[in-house]
């Protein structure tokens, strides 16, 4: 064994604190060498053992009849959807990576979440993402649009799985730090679910894809602290992709594991051969001897702990069945991967590690892991001034416009509002010939389960702003949010998947956001019977920097607990889509309007007012209005759905009026509503959903809905080609779909330089 | 009619080619591996979508000397039929069995849209069945489909009626505004001089299927085969 033993200045510089080094001298019973506290260095990261957050996600919801993994035990939630097969789904983010290299980062977030997917077995349909970039007329958030977008393009165009959906806020919150969050959804028949375990004494171990480099090196560690301005000095710690590797592994994999003869497998994300082996390892209760001079290398002398720590991308670990050896390297050879046998599973239950015959590191495997021995960590937390402060705000405060054509100009072009074209046209969101969603237009995606008469309704959703300022309301707004919006594509909201994003959990705020968020994740989910299935817990997104006096100046990006929410529509004839149908179908808004403009982008960027309440949320009410939108669109009463979110009810009706160049008239005064025309138009209350019926259907849908506890009105009616407002046109149809669908290329593209 | 599906490490297209030319349209249909060179009776060959080999180098620049292609191109020889989309363009291209080449989108950027397309021949086996006068909705999906050709080569293209596709708009209006990635004299799709061999850079089979809302892509198989299919 190596003789160079480390000292705690070491462990220091390795990231890990004075009291975890002496706890690793505990576990070992003498002091590590330094490939044995560089594998404890990156396997008690924050990214790897979730060591800040694990005490408050154990409380998130996790079970429900249709689970057949639960959250933590394998490499993704895998759901029954019937007919013999599961969805596998999940959203990891690549923040880090992304902030100093934009396009390796964001694509090797691809690449990384759709390995935790077929690793078990399932093949990916479709990918989501959701990103968050700072200040859109500065050129670095440019910069790293472009870069993050063309990242993400490049790698899942070429492996061949569509991008059908996600979401994209732009505030200064984010300017050095950006969120990139991406999401995969696979299917697998539930009898071909592939585990990640090692068991069976004797049976071989084989790595399989790419060689192993020294990229990526510490990208765990990396991961797991504040971005500065010296954070592009660890460029090395940040992966490259090869999305046509990735695609050979996806089909080498599916087949191996068709064969029947692999006993487990893990694909090699953060920290390389080491988590995929500790972990293979404590889950079956077994060990692993691995002969590193056995995996094949990209460059010669690399060091132990360089081959153990090394995030080289489209890497699995498999464990397989002894006596099946050939059948494994004849399915590789087939797709001209390398799949080198590199150890065997042990009585033991320590991972030994070997290199030119010498024993050069030997850990117990539970040492290392999450579940084992890897610290947990209950941290403080304060209720920040702000928050009692901004709950203060009343909608009077503020001076209703004069003008309500100039703000909806000013909202239609808002980069928060406007269409996305210019990102999703860059992704093939149509490879698998499946997304049902690029001809007919929905508040979720719909992706059509081939073989089966049943189809996926995803989406992705968070308003960042909403949980900054309240986090426990922020976060149910997001989870009921993502639940309407598959609820409106005609969807049944099942499981979630989240991803929680947030800044240094050592600040007390910042911590208080996090406990927050989960408290409010968990009263939607249980309420909506929607477990949390997994995800991935992203802090220290925040950026220091040095001002202007020279002094440090640290700032957290907005709290953003993104939730992947995966619906079922087993009747495809339930589909439902936003656009509004035909002149003359009758408007209705079902749920209550508010007169509140709390958080909302009119109150955040018309009146530059950031310091307000979340807007007004009642779950219950939530509740109620998703069962009724579901048993009117499964009574096939209505035309279109459209749920009221960012820019309020104003611009739902204009994303539902133009995709067929259509309009609408509608009026803002009610006998029996009292609610400011800026609240009623640009408000953001939630809990609410635009419908369209046809006008002979009108008194069979007032009669069902006087049934329903939701309120409704009829708020107008779609005209041929203007938003009129109280007989005013506010826009032309034709003036709206010109900024709603061009302003972001114009900003990205030039023409809009400081707009 | 027995149909081929040549598979290459990186072809990503070409499920859904089975799933259009089997389940669809009802057509006998197997996957050929490029490291074959049985063509297994197939009449008609087709080069499906995707990225083979990585396309690192250059669009189709390396499967062209894949074991399956030597039989590709015998057989194109010999007269029979063999269809590239997208990717598959690229490589017959490449393979010299399609003259011209396609260059990165004058935008530079890869794009995934809805376009238009106008029929310009129906004399072939691949448009016969198709109304020339009409605007067909069918999605494209690359960066590199930008059609170019020499000015010989275009004369040759147009005086032999060997331009298949142009770009056009929603009312059929061939012109600048509907040209998504610059090419040619908007050109999306040709044939060979002996009308057996087919590229265009559009998706048909991702406009095939009811469930899709867009069925423009299902005239062209139907031409192929020689028959509508309810």
């Amino acid at each position: 064994m190596e003789e160079q033993l480390t000292t705690v200045e070491t462990a220091m510089q390795l990231g890990l604190l004075i009291e975890e080094f002496e706890k690793i001298k505990g576990l070992l019973g003498r002091t590590p060498n330094f490939t044995e506290l560089s594998a404890f260095s990156v396997m008690w990261s924050e990214h790897c053992c979730y060591k800040s957050s694990i005490l408050w996600l154990k409380k998130l919801p996790k079970s429900s009849p249709r689970m057949l993994a639960e959250a933590g035990e394998e490499n993704a939630g895998l759901v029954d959807i019937g007919n013999g097969l599961a969805c596998a789904f999940k959203i990891e983010s690549h923040n880090h990576p992304s902030a100093i290299e934009p396009y390796q980062g964001a694509a090797t977030g691809v690449g990384g979440i759709n390995r935790d997917i077929f690793t078990m077995g399932a093949r990916p349909i479709a990918l989501l993402n959701t990103l968050r970039f700072g200040d859109i007329n500065l050129e670095k958030t440019k910069h790293l649009l472009r870069g993050v977008v063309k990242g993400i393009g490049d790698y899942g165009n070429a492996f061949g799985v569509p991008t059908v959906g996600g979401e994209v806020y732009f505030d200064s919150s984010y300017n050095t730090n950006p969120l990139v969050n991406a999401f995969s959804a696979g299917i697998v028949e539930t009898d071909k679910v592939a585990s990640a375990i090692a068991l069976g004494v004797g049976n071989p171990v084989f790595i399989v894809g790419s060689a192993t480099g020294k990229d990526g090196i510490h990208g765990a560690a990396f991961a797991s602290k504040d971005i500065t301005e010296d954070s592009a000095k660890d460029l090395p710690s940040v992966q490259v992709g090869d999305p046509f590797q990735e695609k050979l592994l996806l089909e080498a994999t599916l087949e191996v594991i068709a064969t029947k003869n692999v006993v487990g497998i893990q694909d090699m994300g953060a920290a390389g051969i080491i988590c995929s082996s500790s972990e293979m390892s404590a889950k079956g209760e077994h060990g692993m001897d691995i002969d590193l001079d056995k995996v094949p290398l990209r460059q010669e002398n690399m060091l132990p702990f360089e081959i153990l720590l090394s995030e080289s991308q489209e890497r699995m670990l498999v464990v397989v069945e002894k006596g099946k050896e050939q059948e494994i390297l004849d399915i590789f050879d087939k797709w001209d991967l390398n799949c080198a046998e590199i150890g065997t599973v042990t009585e033991s239950s320590n991972v030994r590690f070997f290199q030119k015959g010498e024993l050069v590191a030997d850990i117990p495997a539970n040492a290392l892991v999450l579940g084992g021995d890897a610290p947990i960590y209950e941290h403080s937390y304060t209720e920040p001034d702000y928050f009692q402060q901004y709950k203060q705000f009343k909608t009077e405060d503020v001076p209703e416009p004069t003008d309500y054509a100039e703000v909806a100009q000013f909202l239609m072009k808002h980069p928060n509002i406007v269409s996305r074209q210019w990102i999703y046209e860059q992704y093939d969101s149509m490879v698998g010939t499946a997304n049902a969603s690029t001809n007919s237009p929905a508040d979720a995606a719909v992706v059509h389960v081939k073989g089966a008469d049943q189809a996926i309704v995803i989406t992705v959703d968070c308003n960042g702003r909403y949980v900054q300022a309240d986090p426990k309301i922020g976060a149910m707004i997001a989870v009921c949010e993502s639940a309407r919006n598959v609820v409106c594509a005609g969807g049944d909201p099942v499981a979630i998947t989240n991803n929680l994003n947030f800044g240094n959990p050592y600040n007390q705020e910042v911590y208080w956001q996090f406990v927050q968020s989960v408290k409010g994740i968990i009263e939607a989910c249980e309420k909506l019977e929607t477990p949390v299935t997994g995800g991935n817990v992203s802090f220290y997104n925040q950026a220091s920097t040095v001002s202007k006096e020279g002094g440090n100046v640290t700032n957290a990006v907005l709290p953003t607990p993104t939730i992947g929410m995966l619906g079922l529509m087993d009747n495809l004839e339930h589909r439902m889509t936003l656009d509004f149908k035909n002149v003359g179908d009758i408007i209705y808004v079902i749920g209550e309007p508010k007169n509140d403009i709390a958080g909302s982008e009119y109150l955040t960027s018309y009146h530059n007012f950031k310091e307000s309440s979340a807007p007004h949320f009642d779950l219950e009410a939530e509740y109620d209005l998703q069962q009724t939108v579901k048993a009117l669109i499964r009574d096939k009463q209505i035309q279109s759905a459209h749920d009221i979110s960012d820019g309020g009810l104003f611009i739902t009706l204009a994303e539902s009026a133009m995709p067929r160049d259509l309009g609408f008239s509608i009026l803002t005064t009610f006998d029996e509503i009292d609610v400011r025309k800026d609240a009623f138009l640009f408000g953001e209350s939630q809990s609410r959903v635009v419908v369209t019926i046809k006008a002979e259907d009108q008194d069979r849908f007032e009669d069902f809905m006087k049934e329903q506890s939701v309120p409704f009105f009829e708020v107008g009616v779609v005209t041929v080609s203007d938003f009129k407002v109280d007989t005013h046109v506010l826009m032309t149809t034709e003036e709206a779909k010109d900024v709603y669908n061009n302003t972001l290329g114009r900003h990205m593209d030039g023409g809009l330089a400081h707009a | 009619m027995k149909f081929g599906v040549i598979v290459f490490p990186g072809s990503n297209c070409d499920d859904d080619m089975v799933y259009v030319l089997g389940k669809l349209m009802q057509q006998d249909v197997v996957k050929l591996w490029h490291k074959d060179h049985d063509l297994q009776g197939c009449d008609f060959l087709v080069v499906p979508g995707g990225f083979a080999y990585g396309d690192y180098l250059r669009a189709g620049a390396i499967a062209r000397f894949s074991p399956i292609m030597e039989s590709v191109i015998a057989h194109a020889q010999n007269g029979g039929n063999v269809m590239g989309i997208c990717n598959g363009f690229q490589i017959l291209t490449e393979a010299g069995l399609l003259p011209g080449a396609l260059l990165q989108n004058n935008n530079q950027k890869y794009v995934c849209k809805n376009i238009y397309l106008k029929p310009q021949t129906t004399d072939t086996l691949f448009t016969r069945q198709l109304n020339a006068e009409q605007a067909y909705k069918i999605p494209i999906a690359h960066g590199e489909g930008r059609y170019h050709a020499s000015p010989e080569i275009l004369k040759q293209l147009n005086d032999n009626n060997q331009v298949l596709f142009r770009y056009c708009d929603q009312d059929g209006n061939i012109n600048e505004t509907a040209n998504p990635n610059g090419s040619l004299e908007n050109i999306a799709g040709i044939s060979n001089e002996g009308r057996n061999v087919f590229g265009m850079m559009p998706h048909p089979e991702r406009a095939s299927d009811n469930l899709l809302g867009n069925t423009d892509g299902r005239k062209f198989f139907e031409s192929v085969i020689g028959q509508v299919l309810v």
